[in-house]
This record gives structure tokens, C-alpha cells and sequence, in this order.
């Protein structure tokens, strides 16, 4: 099957366009969505995408044009309406950021539902395009829509790396930003806008319901891989570039996928990945890291045991039961299993059956972390 | 124009009754700041209707209600589940699980729901005007719409609920804390109403679709948090609202011939900007006027103070004077004369010629003003 996909993408139209379509948007939403992840307005993407739909519609009744770039600057200005409003309700209200979200993002998709019943009534089945907003649908995009992705797309990205440094300062040290004088607002809305950018040229692909994955998931996956922004920023684009381009790809070879979902299923597959798997901050390795810390304290309990054990007899090489070690753990510790892991480390050893004694490099550690705590208790 | 048929009047009851029942849960969903909670819902609820159906094949089982409640709540664990690692934020996990759990209903509806009736514009945009061809009927005798029957259980179901637990809830929205110390359970009570939200969600779906069930959800609690101060009247408003957006949407939409679902989410929009400007105390507009009226009211006190400081000194032949004003207290010309004229109209200042004199009143406006 690969080297077919390979000449598909080379010579098959439809399949050329979803893949790069797919692409641009991935690397652009993910590499944007950064920054509203890092803000705190993951969901705002998701608010933006929906309230944009009366724009789309808007653009359409008054041009009667289904041209891309005139629809996404409809879509655009009333995100951007959207946005303001949002703003305007938290800032003058005791309304919060979620509530004001929630109204906005409804009462918008609601106008343009009611807008959509006037295009519907038209007889030549206009709407048909337009509802590919609403859930999207790659397999109706054309080379037009791809062209205006990647034009609007760079663009958004450009601004992003020409502003880097200011837009980095604005999100990590507001304060000290303001005290440069910088034009901190500005960039804010800046920021804001690019992510509107983001949003509408990815909705005739996923439509308005999961284009918030394309903002959120990739930014959330990168994160867990680094501490520096540059670093996640760039993660970022490549993770939505690469669900794109696998989600593009399963569901032009598979009957009956839809596009959008299933891009957005292997962005959630990157997202569980990056999670669980991601060193030093993954999942997986914080329980290693857990379990490998219950084990040494278990065979340093038992070791300390053993050696006040040694303390009460004269010979150092008389065995003590494990039974005895079990009744000075009183039940803490897994004896056995401190016992065979001192053993493997060679610090302690096993005298006939069940009785066990410290190895000379036992006896040094046990003494070391007695005056380990000595020192801890005087310093308290 | 007026008349309404039967089964339009039964069209505007069951928007009456899905928008309180919306707007009841919602009250709680806002006070908590769980608003997009309510979004994140009304579409990861998706597959568990999608998995109930192809087990009924029914489109109006209750156990499909049943299901997509399950599903509302393993949103909420999932989210609470990412939450707790502590590797992304809550507002990024709620945007990471709903996306997703949408995703699995969208595509298992493509793959294998092809010729059934399961619409996805249906499920998500609703269709109100269709709800009276749907009947339940019980030993022979009709009920009335299914979608009715259906919203009137939940709405009692959430009636129920609030009521019962008002203490609780009212206790764990403003102070969980101080609940959890109490003993009540926080956890017990975030997942009772969001098993609530999540079943009010999917009665509304048949009626209005779910990204409007959102508006229903939000629009009527936010709209009367402007107008109050105290819980039992933010759910008595809230109620109120919902009606007066149910009936108002539905007119809307008749007079225009538009979407019914959309025309009351606009309706939504409409009376929240009317709050919005007009709420007393804290609309835009009484906003304004208190700004406009603390402005005149902080001049006509900086003005008494400045004539009390120089008042019977030699210097206040030079400082009280109307033009004097504009260098001491760097006032403009304009605002020196009008902050002038209105201590005058309160009688705090008198003027003669240019000079100006302190009333009785103005004294003590100014006195009291340096004391505080």
C-alpha cells in the first residue's frame, strides 16, 4: 500500500490537496494553538469556531460568492466581533471567562443557523457549501482552498516568528513587559487574531466542532516533550502537521471515515502517547520513578532492622530470622521481597534457610545512613 | 397570524419546558464556573447515543438517555482525570476529551449507521417543528408529544433535585470547603448535577440540538446573575428567562420563517444585551451613570477642600478663583466650569464676580471628606 500513497499524493488530485490541506492547517493551528494553550484559552478556540458560522454566512448573502478567501474574511471579522465580545463581557461584568464563552459561542452559531434558513430557501442549493463549515470536508476541497491556506497560513506564521520575542515576553512576564513599555495589549490582540486566522482556515476541513482539538491537542501533546517554548511551538506544528497528514491519508483509503474525526482521533492517539510516554513528565515514568522509590525505602527499612538486629548479638556473622525482621517492620514492608532485593545488591546474605545476616558493604551503608539521620535530627 | 394549531401550541410548550429545564441546571453549571462544561457535554454525549442506538435501534428509547448520561459523566471523570495529572490544565482537558469522544460518535455513525435514520444535523441542530409527529401513548390514550413527556420527566427529575438538595448544593457551589469539613460530599454533589446536565442535555437534543442546548444552558443563569444577589431568585429568573426566550424565540421564528433552534438562541442573545444595558446597579447604562455622577461628585469635593485650605487666608483673593482652578487642581477651563456649576447646583459653592465661596454645606462636604 505505501508506495501507492506515495504516487497518490504525486498524481491523484483530491488526494494531493486533502494531504497538503491538512498539512498547512496542522502545522499552523498547532504551532498558534501554543500560545492560546499557554494562555489559559484552550477553549476559546473552541468559541471562536463556532461563533464564526453568521461571518461565513454573512459573506455569503452579500457577495454571493462561495470564494474561499471572501468567506474566511467573513468568518474572520466576526470571530474577531466574537472575541471583543467575549472581552467585553468579562471585563465589565461579574460574569466569568467560561460562562461569557459558553454565550457567546451559542448565541453566534444560533444567528447563524437562523441566517443558514435564509440561504437554504434559495433555490439553487447554495447552502450546499456552506454547510461544510459545520462539520467539515476535505474530500471537497480544491486546489483554490488549498492555495488560500497556504497563503493565509505562512502569513500567520511569519507574523509569529517576526514577533517572537515579544509575544514570548507577553506571555511569560506580562509585568515585565509592561514595564519595557511595551504595547502589551496590542500583541494580545495580535496573538488573538492569529489564532482566529488559525481557526478559519481550518474549518471547511474539520468544521467548526473539532477544529478546538486542532488548537488544543497538538500544544497540550508538545508540551509534555519540552520546557522551552521554541522547542513546543515548533513540536507542536509537526504534531498537527502529522495527524493531519495520517488522518488525511487513513480516511482517503478507508471507506466511510470522515476526515475531520479522524484527524482529530490521531491527534487524542498523540496526545495519550506524549502523556503517557514523554520522559521525565510522562505518565509512565513518574510510576517507575514511584516504584522504584517505594523499593528503596522497603530494603532501607529492612537493612536498618538488620543491622540493629547484628547490635544485639556478639558475632557478626549470627543469622536473624526473618521472622523476627517481619515483627520489627510490623507490617510496613514486604520483608521478603526488601530481603531478595538487598540480596541482588549484595548487602546482605542468607545464612541456612530463613536466617540472614549484613555483608560488610551492608553494615558500611547501614552506618552511614544512621549518621545520615543523626545529622538530619540535629539539623531540625 | 395569532391562532396557533395544536400541535404548534405544542411546539412552544415543549420550548417552554426544555428552556427551564435547561436554565435550572444551569444556574449551578455558571455559578461554578462550569459553563463549557455544558458545550463539552452536549457533544461528547454523541457516542453513547450513537453505541445505545445500534443496541435499540430506537430513536426514542429512554435508554438512550440512559447511555448518553453515562457518557455525560465519563466526560466529566475523563476531564477530572486529566485534570489530576497535573500535565494540562482543565480548560486544555476539557478541549483534548470532547473533541475526541466527539470524533468516535461522528465516524462509528459513518461506518455503520449509513442507512439508518440517525442525521447527524439532527442530532446536532435539532428540529423543534418535527416534535408533534413523535406521540407516546400509554394504554391507548396519547400523551402528547414523546419529546414533551420525555422533558416534562426531566424537568420534574431536576425540579426534584434543587430542591432537595438546595442546602447542599447552594453550600457546595459558594463554599466547598466549608462543605466538605461539613461532611457533604463535593464529589457526591458535582456528580449528581452533572449527571443532570448531562441527561437534560440529550432530552433537549431532539428539541433543539446541542450546541443550542448550550444557549438554553447559559443564556437565562448569565442573563439573571446581572439582576441579583441571591440564589432562589437567580432560579426563579432564570425560569422566567427561559420561558420569555422559548415564547419569544418561537415568534421570532414565525414571523421570519427561520430556524426555530436558532431563532431562540438569538432570543437568548437579545434579552442578555437588554440586561446587559439595562440591569440597575450594574448595567452598561447604570454603569455609566455612576461613573458620570462620581466624577462630578469627586470634583465638586476636590473644589471644597481646595476652598476650605485658602479659605479666610490672605492667598484667597489669588486661589478662589474660577480660573485659578485650572492651575492648581490642573483642570481644564471646560471642566473647571463645569465642575463649578454643578457644586453650585448643589449649593456647595456660591460665586461672585470670579470668586468663589464656600456654602455652609461645602464646609462640611469638605471637613468631612479631609477627616475620612
Amino acid at each position: 500500500m505505501f508506495p501507492e500513497v506515495f504516487t497518490d499524493i504525486y498524481s491523484d488530485y483530491t488526494i494531493r490537496n486533502i494531504t497538503l490541506g491538512a498539512t498547512v492547517l496542522g502545522l499552523v493551528s498547532g504551532s498558534l494553538g501554543t500560545f492560546a494553550v499557554l494562555r489559559r484559552q484552550s477553549l476559546l478556540g473552541d468559541s471562536i469556531s463556532h461563533a464564526v458560522l453568521p461571518g461565513i454566512i454573512l459573506a455569503f448573502m452579500l457577495t454571493g460568492s462561495r470564494d474561499p478567501l471572501i468567506l474566511i474574511l467573513g468568518a474572520a471579522i466576526v470571530g474577531w466581533l466574537a472575541t471583543l465580545s467575549i472581552m467585553a463581557i468579562v471585563n465589565t461584568t461579574r460574569i466569568k471567562q467560561d460562562a461569557s464563552l459558553a454565550l457567546v459561542l451559542s448565541v453566534f452559531f444560533g444567528f447563524g443557523m437562523v441566517l443558514m434558513t435564509f440561504v437554504q430557501r434559495q433555490p439553487d442549493a447554495a447552502a450546499a457549501g456552506l454547510s461544510r463549515f459545520l462539520f467539515g470536508q476535505a474530500a471537497a476541497i480544491i486546489w483554490d482552498d488549498v492555495r488560500t491556506m497556504l497563503i493565509i497560513g505562512s502569513l500567520a506564521l511569519a507574523i509569529l516568528f517576526v514577533f517572537w520575542k515579544e509575544f514570548k515576553l507577553v506571555v511569560f512576564d506580562r509585568a515585565f513587559a509592561l514595564s519595557l513599555g511595551m504595547p502589551v495589549q496590542r500583541f494580545d490582540v495580535l496573538l488573538t487574531s492569529l489564532l482566529v486566522i488559525a481557526i478559519v482556515i481550518g474549518l471547511q476541513t474539520v468544521g467548526v466542532i473539532l477544529m478546538s482539538a486542532m488548537v488544543v491537542t497538538p500544544a497540550a501533546a508538545a508540551r509534555q516533550w519540552s520546557d522551552r517554548l521554541g522547542v513546543v511551538t515548533i513540536l507542536a506544528g509537526g504534531f498537527g502537521a502529522l495527524a493531519g497528514v495520517s488522518g488525511a491519508l487513513i480516511s482517503a483509503y478507508t471507506a466511510r471515515m470522515p476526515t475531520g474525526p479522524t484527524i482529530v482521533i490521531c491527534l487524542t492517539a498523540i496526545v495519550l502517547f506524549s502523556l503517557i510516554l514523554a520522559p521525565n513528565r510522562g505518565l509512565l515514568w513518574a510510576w517507575v520513578r514511584q516504584h522504584r522509590q517505594s523499593r528503596d525505602i522497603r530494603s532501607r527499612v529492612v537493612l536498618g532492622d538488620l543491622y540493629w538486629l547484628s547490635q544485639q548479638h556478639e558475632g557478626v556473622d549470627h543469622g536473624h530470622s526473618m521472622a523476627a525482621l517481619e515483627a520489627m517492620s510490623a507490617g510496613r514492608v514486604a520483608v521478603d521481597h526488601g530481603l531478595e532485593d538487598l540480596e541482588r545488591a549484595g548487602l546482605a546474605q542468607r545464612i541456612d534457610g530463613d536466617h540472614w545476616t549484613l555483608t560488610e558493604k551492608g553494615r558500611q551503608l547501614a552506618v552511614s545512613d544512621l549518621n545520615d539521620e543523626d545529622q538530619d535530627q540535629r539539623d531540625a | 397570524m395569532l391562532s396557533l394549531t395544536a400541535g404548534q401550541m405544542e411546539v412552544q410548550i415543549v420550548a417552554i419546558v426544555v428552556a427551564v429545564a435547561c436554565a435550572l441546571v444551569g444556574v449551578f453549571l455558571v455559578l461554578r464556573q462550569m459553563a463549557m462544561m455544558s458545550d463539552a457535554i452536549t457533544h461528547s454525549i454523541l457516542p453513547g447515543i450513537v453505541v445505545a442506538f445500534f443496541l435499540v435501534q430506537d430513536l426514542s428509547s429512554p435508554f438512550l438517555i440512559i447511555a448518553a448520561a453515562a457518557t455525560g459523566v465519563l466526560t466529566v471523570s475523563l476531564v477530572e482525570l486529566l485534570n489530576r495529572t497535573r500535565l494540562v490544565r482543565e480548560d486544555a482537558a476539557i478541549g483534548i476529551v470532547f473533541p475526541a469522544l466527539f470524533s468516535i460518535g461522528v465516524i462509528l455513525i459513518a461506518r455503520f449507521a449509513g442507512g439508518i435514520h440517525l442525521d447527524l444535523d439532527v442530532v446536532l441542530l435539532g428540529e423543534i417543528a418535527f416534535v408533534p409527529f413523535n406521540r407516546t401513548t400509554l394504554f391507548g390514550v396519547d400523551l402528547g408529544p414523546t419529546a414533551l413527556v420525555m422533558m416534562t420527566i426531566i424537568l420534574i427529575i431536576n425540579l426534584l433535585f434543587i430542591t432537595l438538595f438546595y442546602k447542599e448544593l447552594k453550600l457546595a457551589t459558594f463554599d466547598a470547603g466549608l462543605a466538605a469539613a461539613l461532611g457533604f460530599s463535593p464529589a457526591l454533589i458535582h456528580y449528581g448535577l452533572m449527571s443532570l446536565v448531562s441527561v437534560t442535555a440529550v432530552g433537549a437534543f431532539d428539541a433543539v440540538g446541542a450546541i443550542l442546548v448550550v444557549a438554553l444552558i447559559v443564556g437565562p443563569p448569565v442573563t439573571s446573575y446581572l439582576l441579583t444577589d441571591r440564589l432562589w431568585v437567580m432560579l426563579a429568573l432564570s425560569a422566567g428567562i427561559g420561558v420569555l426566550i422559548a415564547v419569544s424565540g418561537y415568534w421570532m421564528a414565525r414571523g421570519l420563517d427561520a430556524s426555530i433552534a436558532g431563532s431562540m438562541a438569538t432570543m437568548t442573545g437579545v434579552i442578555f444585551m437588554v440586561a446587559y444595558l439595562l440591569a440597575p446597579g450594574r448595567g452598561l447604562i447604570a454603569l455609566a451613570f455612576r461613573r458620570r455622577r462620581q466624577r462630578w461628585e469627586f470634583a465638586g469635593t476636590m473644589l471644597a477642600i481646595h476652598l476650605l485650605n485658602h479659605e479666610g487666608l490672605p492667598s484667597a483673593e489669588q486661589e478662589n478663583r474660577v480660573d485659578h482652578l485650572q492651575e492648581h487642581l490642573n483642570w481644564d477651563s471646560d471642566f473647571a466650569e463645569r465642575a463649578v456649576r454643578h457644586a453650585e447646583r448643589h449649593q456647595t459653592v456660591v460665586r461672585q464676580n470670579r470668586h468663589l465661596y464656600l456654602t455652609e454645606k461645602g464646609r462640611q462636604r469638605a471637613r468631612e471628606a479631609i477627616v475620612r
